[in-house]
């Protein structure tokens, strides 16, 4: 079934909902009963509609679909104008599906003014689908700035001791990076006329320019991803934030970063990114080794995770950026596919993590390892899905955590040897920091009276990580219906890049 | 039923049973649990059983398809697919049938144990990991196995999770075999780099291709491509097969419940790398700088952990360390170009490791799970049918003339003695030496062992004495059904195995490598093989000795060895402390590994990036704002103002510095 405007639906949709949600407000029971309900309603039938969009995907094509143009501010040249591609439409599809799951796991676990709770995960929603669609330069910067807001007063509101100071390093390393994304757009504007990304795409650069505008993007999508150093907003983000707002960091707003880079930098400045390539190998390289190492001594889980983030999003932008590490661009697919499907892969593997970690922090409010031990003993159910998502971390096979790192590392081989050397110590690192924290909480005798109290996994939270994992196992015995998705809009991306962007003088 | 079918059968029906017994353990019971696994795997072993021997009727052509696309990215195409040739057949068979007695005996030894079904559920998910892994017919699918087998290994090793030593255990055990991993995973992208596909035919038609090509270590230095991805593969064995140094993950191994010891860290698993090295005959053959590599590795391995095996109290412990040894004697096979006699031997230790390990478990049983062979003896009398069936799995270890290992170690080592490639030189030595000596040492920790459990004063207390008796049926019949082909299985299968084709094009061997074909020619019979090694072989000889000085000093002067482990106290510390290598991987390693990462954590992310350029920005920017405070006043601001301006600089030196 086609339906009209599908992509402003699934942006409107949940917006108007969090609106209405914020109307209803939570002053009795019954309201802040009624609020949930409304807010899963509205998040299931973006998902449906989500599901309706795979189907109506036109898989063969490489160019936008579902596109929608309206002219906004004529004046500048700014148009509300939506269209996807196999790059973006499966990072819809992880939004669609993380933000319904968002909302089942915090049904009970926030008491805090749940209707404002519920509005900024609604909006928010919208907002990151408006990212992901947006085709015009303004639009996209409104989306991408918005977005931080929702997210600014999630961790403010209902985040731990230290929200404070999080939020603030996190709006100032974000707002920060993205200004300098709004100064470039401007600049294309006054070159091409017009906002429109994709004509920003095939206009002629010159180096220069490229150079300058990589950069102004780099900022603005390194913090996102995070790459290293630009990281440390993010252990301290995920630490303070609540549960539901750590999942939708680590599954989606870090997208954000690998979607920019690929949608934006490389076809823009394709010169510029051939020229950075080998600073970017080089960071990505960090992130992978350097903050694999600091996992490891991480004593409070989310930090721990937030680390392990990082180190996992180093394949995205090394599977983008060994690109230009090979005779022709082409034949850089399999890198590309690779870091496009450890996004989605780490989206679900990431907040199945911090869904795991909520668990055990609804009930004994701690976050430390050291305040766990044995708790297998009292909660076996949840041990096993925590030792199989711990698995899927370390990039076991069978699980979406292996497909990507799988294609990034056989890529990266064939593109120099030492860069698959030591991207694939994440094979023993990943499995080193994710295994020692599943045996110091999970394993052992009851460690204390806490843990000796616990109780099992209720409904709601053994529906929520049923969910993830029959995804996570899905993806990963058979990622082909996501790769193919794909893989028309990547072959396109790369004889998109194979061409020098550089004027030719005279 | 087509073929394709059935091999999703042999594959399938594990993976059911793991899921009904995992899922819904409690709803079916405990005998539900055991019911429905054992009859999956049975059933299993019966139609691989079947496979096998319809190989034998008529003209056997191997099977190989796909089934289907896991994903398909540029020009690489991933499928998932089976190879089905004699070598997968009797992988398969071996693996299904192990599994299904180890299946049958865990009812018993598992009885009051509160996890049975998860245990159950468990053991049938490894039989199906291990299936995907001998029966694929691509490298991405036997890597799936290969990762699959090591986290079932984990679970299992850590099955007793309230111990402290049994999660240690599991997590050293997957580290390790993530190391091994590590360069599994760089060999396989190496062999993607040069053809494109991760199908194993493919890949194999152009082997001549790969050998011919350099990777680029570094400028100026290049390695000859297939020794560098043969070497990468081979380390991947290395983690799995236990070879040293990655051997260190296997003796604590054995935390896991006893049952897991036999299939999994005995009979199956282990041998995974063996079996692997051998399904990638065509490539190693062309390397043979690799082989030499397998052959020292492998010969280290067999001597000195046999060596180790002699110190060790623990009953489960001796039988782990000779595990590591006869998995060398496979990898020094391998190493000769062997492989159908790595293969052979892999097959009959599979049956009698995993009968040494059974009765190990089963004095275990007996003996209220006290594992300290000092605090056992004069078992006899009270467990005749573990008594002989453990004499049945030693004297094939040993090599005892007629008995299946005799047959599978006596052809290994006239492999290595009549191997010409490697030539006379240091390795060939290395080689021989370590095999030959290997069997005095067999021989003397395992009548070391079989002596002290069931011979000589009964060492136990009084009340462990008055409960010993033979275990029950459900114990003792996978030990007989296990002691049978132990006995006959080398006699009645050395000529077709080895000398008569069977492989076909399974295993590929370079004419002047083929050192099995030339010792072909001189088999006359499984009779006059046995004939032959009182005359020519100086194994036999050397198993004697070691078994005469293990009666001499066990039996006969049991205050003997006391007295010589105070004269040479330096040696006795090296071995038992394993030749300091678990030093190394417990301390050492970790150890490195968690300062490096705490110094980068505390030096770099706290102090330099947050500490100097975060907050340290705001700071100066707070001491500027302080000077400029008329013009502008607003923390916020000013903090991201001069961050701005900060990046800003950094970057622009970043444009033009490069």
């Amino acid at each position: 079934m086609a339906i009209n405007s599908i992509l402003s639906l699934m942006i409107w949709l949940p917006i108007i909902g969090g609106i209405a949600l914020l109307c209803i407000g939570d002053n009795d029971n019954k309201r802040q009963e009624y609020i949930r309900f409304i807010a899963l309603a509205v998040t299931a039938v973006t998902l449906l509609l989500g599901v309706n969009l795979y189907f109506d995907f036109d898989q063969t094509l490489s160019t936008m679909q579902f596109i929608e143009r309206i002219s906004w501010i004529q004046s500048l040249g700014i148009e509300y104008s939506l269209g996807i591609d196999g790059l973006s439409a499966p990072l819809i599809l992880l939004t669609a599906f993380i933000t319904p799951i968002v909302v089942i796991s915090s049904w009970r676990s926030i008491t805090l003014r749940p209707s404002q709770y519920f509005a900024a995960f609604l909006i928010l929603e919208g907002l990151m689908i408006g990212v992901f669609s947006a085709l015009d330069a303004i639009l996209f910067y409104v989306f991408w700035e918005a977005m931080l807001v929702p997210m600014f007063l999630i961790i403010g509101i209902w985040g731990g001791e230290r929200r404070i100071y999080a939020t603030i390093k996190f709006f100032l390393y974000t707002f920060l990076g993205s200004v300098l994304m709004l100064v470039s757009f401007i600049y294309l504007q006054n070159v091409t006329g017009v906002f429109d990304l994709l004509y920003f795409m095939d206009t002629p650069l010159t180096m220069l320019e490229q150079k300058l505008i990589f950069i102004a993007f780099l900022l603005a999508f390194a913090v996102k991803v995070p790459m290293w150093p630009v990281h440390t907003w993010l252990p301290d983000a995920h630490v303070e934030a609540p549960t539901g707002g750590s999942v939708i960091l680590a599954a989606i707003m870090l997208k954000m970063g690998g979607y920019g880079f690929i949608r934006l930098s490389m076809p823009i400045t394709p010169d510029a990114s051939n020229y950075f390539s080998f600073m970017m190998i080089a960071l990505s390289l960090i992130a992978v080794t350097y903050i694999g190492f600091v996992a490891l001594m991480q004593k409070d889980m989310k930090k721990l995770i937030a680390y392990s983030s990082i180190a996992h999003m180093g394949f995205v932008t090394l599977g983008f950026f060994i690109v230009w590490s090979f005779a022709y661009t082409a034949e850089g697919a399999l890198g590309v596919t690779g870091g496009m499907v450890q996004m989605i892969s780490h989206g679900l593997i990431s907040g199945a993590m911090f869904l795991c970690v909520g668990v055990l922090y609804d009930r004994v409010h701690s976050r430390e390892i050291g305040d766990y031990g044995g708790v297998a003993n009292t909660m076996p159910i949840f041990a096993a899905f925590m030792v199989f998502f711990s698995m899927s971390n370390a990039g076991l096979p069978g699980t979406s955590g292996f497909v990507g790192e799988f294609m990034v590392i056989l890529a990266s081989f064939k593109a120099n040897i030492w860069y698959a050397f030591l991207a694939a110590t994440t094979l023993i690192l990943g499995a080193a920091y994710t295994l020692w924290m599943v045996k110091r909480v999970l394993y052992g005798e009851v460690a204390n009276n806490n843990v000796a109290e616990l109780t099992d996994l209720g409904k709601r939270e053994f529906l929520v990580l049923s969910i993830l994992a029959i995804s996570i196992l899905i993806v990963g015995v058979w990622p082909a219906p996501i790769v193919d998705m794909m893989s028309a809009s990547i072959d396109n991306l790369l004889l998109q890049i194979s061409n020098t962007k550089i004027p030719e003088i005279g | 039923m087509t073929s394709t079918n059935l091999h999703l059968l042999i594959v399938l029906l594990p993976l059911m049973a793991a899921i009904i017994a995992g899922f819904f353990g409690s709803l079916i019971g405990k005998k539900g649990a055991h019911q429905v696994t054992i009859s999956a795997v049975g059933v299993s072993f019966l139609l691989s059983a079947y496979l096998l021997i319809k190989s034998f009727a008529g003209t056997f052509q191997a099977e190989n398809y796909n089934l289907y696309t896991w994903a398909l990215s540029g020009s690489l195409s991933m499928e998932i697919g089976f190879l089905i040739d004699r070598l997968s057949l009797l992988m398969m068979v071996v693996v299904t049938f192990v599994s299904l007695m180890v299946h049958i005996y865990t009812i018993g030894y598992m009885q009051e144990d509160s996890g049975y079904q998860r245990f159950f559920s468990f053991i049938s998910l490894f039989t199906f990991s291990m299936l995907m892994l001998v029966m694929s017919n691509n490298f991405l699918q036997l890597f799936f196995g290969w990762e699959a087998v090591g986290l079932v290994s984990y679970l299992l090793i850590g099955f007793w999770f309230k111990r402290e030593s049994a999660v240690v255990a599991n997590l050293k055990a997957f580290l390790v075999n993530r190391v091994g991993d590590f360069g599994f995973l760089l060999g396989i992208a190496g062999l993607v780099m040069l053809t494109n596909t991760l199908d194993y035919y493919e890949v194999f038609n152009k082997a001549e291709f790969i050998a011919t090509q350099d990777i680029q270590i570094i400028d100026g230095v290049s390695w000859n491509a297939m020794t560098v991805i043969c070497i990468l593969l081979f380390i991947g064995a290395m983690g799995k097969s236990a070879q040293a140094p990655l051997h260190v993950w296997l003796p604590d191994s054995m935390e896991g419940p006893t049952p897991i010891s036999a299939l999994i860290h005995a009979a199956t698993m282990v041998t995974a790398g063996i079996f692997m090295v051998a399904r990638m005959s065509p490539l190693f053959e062309l390397s043979e700088v690799a082989l030499a590599f397998i052959v020292v590795i492998g010969a280290v391995t067999a001597f000195f952990m046999g060596i180790l095996g002699i110190v060790q109290n623990d009953i489960k412990r001796v039988v782990a360390y000779s595990t590591l040894s006869q998995l060398g004697y496979m990898t020094v096979a391998l190493g000769v170009s062997a492989y159908g006699a790595a293969i052979f031997h892999l097959m009959t230790h599979a049956f009698f490791k995993a009968l040494l390990f059974l009765a190990a478990g089963s004095v275990i049983i007996a003996m209220h799970h006290e594992q300290d062979i000092r605090k056992m003896g004069g078992l006899k009398k009270y467990m005749p049918i573990t008594y002989i069936t453990s004499l049945i799995g030693t004297l094939a270890l040993i090599g005892f003339p007629g008995s299946a290992g005799f047959f599978s170690k006596d052809a290994l080592i006239e492999a290595v003695k009549h191997s010409h490639w490697i030539g006379q030189g240091m390795v060939y030595w290395v080689a021989y030496t370590s095999v030959l000596l290997g069997v005095f040492v067999t021989a003397l920790y395992s009548f070391r062992m079989f002596f002290l459990v069931f011979h000589g004063k009964e060492r136990m207390d009084k009340e462990t004495k008055e409960h010993l008796h033979e275990t029950p049926t459900v114990v003792t019949a996978p030990l007989v059904l296990l002691a049978i082909p132990s006995v006959v299985i080398g006699w009645l299968t050395i000529e077709p195995i080895l000398f008569g084709g069977f492989f076909k094009d399974a295993i590929q061997v370079l004419p002047e490598h083929n050192v099995l074909l030339n010792m072909a020619k001189d088999f006359h019979g499984s009779w006059n093989f046995l004939i032959h090694s009182f005359s020519a072989s100086l194994a036999f000889y050397l198993a004697l000795l070691g078994f005469l000085l293990a009666w001499f000093l066990y039996i006969q002067r049991p205050e003997l060895p006391h007295k010589i482990k105070n004269k040479f106290k330096g040696l006795f510390k090296l071995l038992e402390q394993k030749y300091y290598f678990d030093k190394l991987w417990m301390n050492v390693f970790p150890g490195t590994g968690k300062s490096i990462g705490q110094f980068l954590w505390k030096q770099g992310d706290e102090k330099l990036i947050d500490g100097a350029l975060v907050n340290g920005t705001a700071k100066t920017v707070r001491s500027l704002a302080f000077l400029v405070r008329n013009i502008q006043t607003g923390y916020l601001y000013h903090y991201a103002f001069v961050m701005i301006v900060g990046l800003v600089t950094v970057l622009t030196w970043f444009l033009w510095a490069f």
